[in-house]
């Protein structure tokens, strides 16, 4: 217990550090990944091409790739030196804005033709129908998918040590070291799976709200 | 007044219809029959603006509409076979939405507009209800209410019967015979023969009277 206690603020340290690439990661990457998803539908070829691109290579390499890559990527081709935070919640972004993107296409393309054309024939403008009509049901029909990838992000978050970032995984990790002892990481584990009910207790809130309608 | 005047339709080299003219008056009851695939709907998505046709007009009450298939306007008040009711809105809500966010109507005209049509549609007890909990008459009726909240021109309703049993039917029909006595310019397609029959107005073969 005093031992616990002991650790406790570096933990604590570790984990603001662990909640601050989760919130920024969530708040940058959900309205990004609508842009996305928007490009993807695009009239135009090109920002097709590139958005598909972008988003295959995102979700066919490592997150742990990716973060090694920008970190140390960007400054051996003397393109920039990012600080780690700033590389790591860059990387982050691009990477879920990716993933939220591709649920969000699927959640547009699940909204039926029939429900475009009932509005149009009551003189609804596109951004009208996109507001009133289909983004309700789009909202609807990703939550559990969104809700999949929040969790994912939790957890996904610890892979930022790798790059020497001081979060809850890398600060159990030098406990561990020093005092050759597991309990670092039991409550290492014991954090995240905290983290992990909590959200999942809220984005069941939320999908239990939206099942109002059928 | 609608008028259509030589509205030709083709799908990839196939025509559909050809110099389809006719005129349905305010106050007229037009029934579209003619079997499955012989072009119905083709025709109800052009007068709704929802698809092009090839070339001809379409003029409502004096005012040529196009026919690109880009309209957005409720000139033509559509009531789909499947509805197309919006699930996340309560029958209400339905009736409602496009006086408020189109028409930009006060709330105080939209909500007596909305409490009419229930009240007239035999909709009132169910008026929080959301789609999913209404019967497929019911579900007809909210569409027909929808479409009458935006005052259009001309009412075009695609196979209204289709699904629906006796009662049912019958309540449309003395719908559709309460809107005419009150002189909207009505079009019908069916092919529920008796159905057209009790419409009592000018039935349009798309079979027999229509070129191709
Ligand atoms: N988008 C399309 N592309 C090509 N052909 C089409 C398209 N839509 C409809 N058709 C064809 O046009 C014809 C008319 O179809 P339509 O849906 O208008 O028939 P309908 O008279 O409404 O039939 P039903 O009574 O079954 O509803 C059909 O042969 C159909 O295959
Ligand atoms: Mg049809």
């Amino acid at each position: 217990m005093h031992y616990i206690l002991e650790i406790l603020p570096s933990l604590l340290d570790g984990l603001k550090l662990t909640l601050g690439v989760f919130f920024l990661t969530l708040i940058i990457s959900l309205p990004l990944g609508v842009i996305v998803s928007m490009a993807q539908r695009s009239r135009f070829f090109a920002l097709r091409w590139i958005t598909n691109i972008y988003i295959t290579i995102m979700r066919g390499t490592p997150l742990l790739l990716q973060i090694v890559f920008v970190y140390y990527g960007l400054s051996l081709a003397n393109i920039t030196v990012l600080p780690r935070f700033e590389a790591v919640v860059l990387t982050f972004v691009l990477n879920y804005t990716a993933y939220f993107a591709e649920i969000f296409r699927g959640g547009i393309q699940a909204v039926p033709a029939g429900q475009y054309a009932g509005a149009r024939v009551l003189g609804m403008n596109k951004l009208q129908t996109f507001r009133y009509i289909a983004l309700p049901q789009v909202i609807k029909t990703v939550m559990p998918s969104v809700g999949n990838e929040v969790i994912n992000l939790v957890k996904d978050t610890s892979l930022v040590y790798v790059i020497g970032l001081g979060d809850l995984m890398r600060a159990g990790t030098i406990d561990v070291a020093r005092d050759v002892t597991l309990i670092p990481y039991l409550l290492v584990g014991a954090f995240y799976l905290l983290l992990t009910m909590i959200f999942t207790v809220i984005m069941r809130y939320i999908e239990k709200r939206l099942n109002y309608y059928r | 007044m609608l008028s259509i005047k030589n509205l030709t339709k083709s799908y990839n080299g196939r025509t559909i219809f050809k110099d389809l003219s006719f005129t349905v008056a305010p106050g007229e009851v037009l029934t579209i029959v003619g079997p499955s695939g012989i072009g119905k709907t083709t025709f109800l998505n052009i007068l709704a603006g929802l698809i092009p046709a090839d070339s001809g007009s379409i003029e409502l009450d004096g005012k040529e509409l196009t026919i690109d298939g880009t309209r957005q306007g409720s000139e033509v008040g559509v009531i789909f076979q499947d509805f197309n009711l919006f699930p996340q809105y309560t029958v209400t809500e339905n009736i409602t939405l496009a006086p408020r966010i189109v028409a930009k109507e006060k709330k105080a005209t939209y909500t007596k507009t909305a409490a009419e049509l229930l009240a007239d549609l035999d909709l009132t007890e169910h008026q929080n209800n959301y789609p999913f909990e209404l019967s497929g008459g019911q579900k007809q009726r909210v569409a027909i209410a929808r479409a009458l909240a935006m005052k259009p021109g001309v009412l075009a309703y695609d196979e209204p019967t289709s699904g629906l049993d006796e009662a049912s039917t019958e309540r449309v029909t003395s719908i559709i015979q309460k809107l005419q006595s009150r002189n909207a310019t009505q079009l019908v397609v069916t092919h529920d023969l008796p159905f057209a029959q009790s419409l009592n107005g000018k039935v349009l073969d798309f079979s027999k009277d229509v070129e191709r």
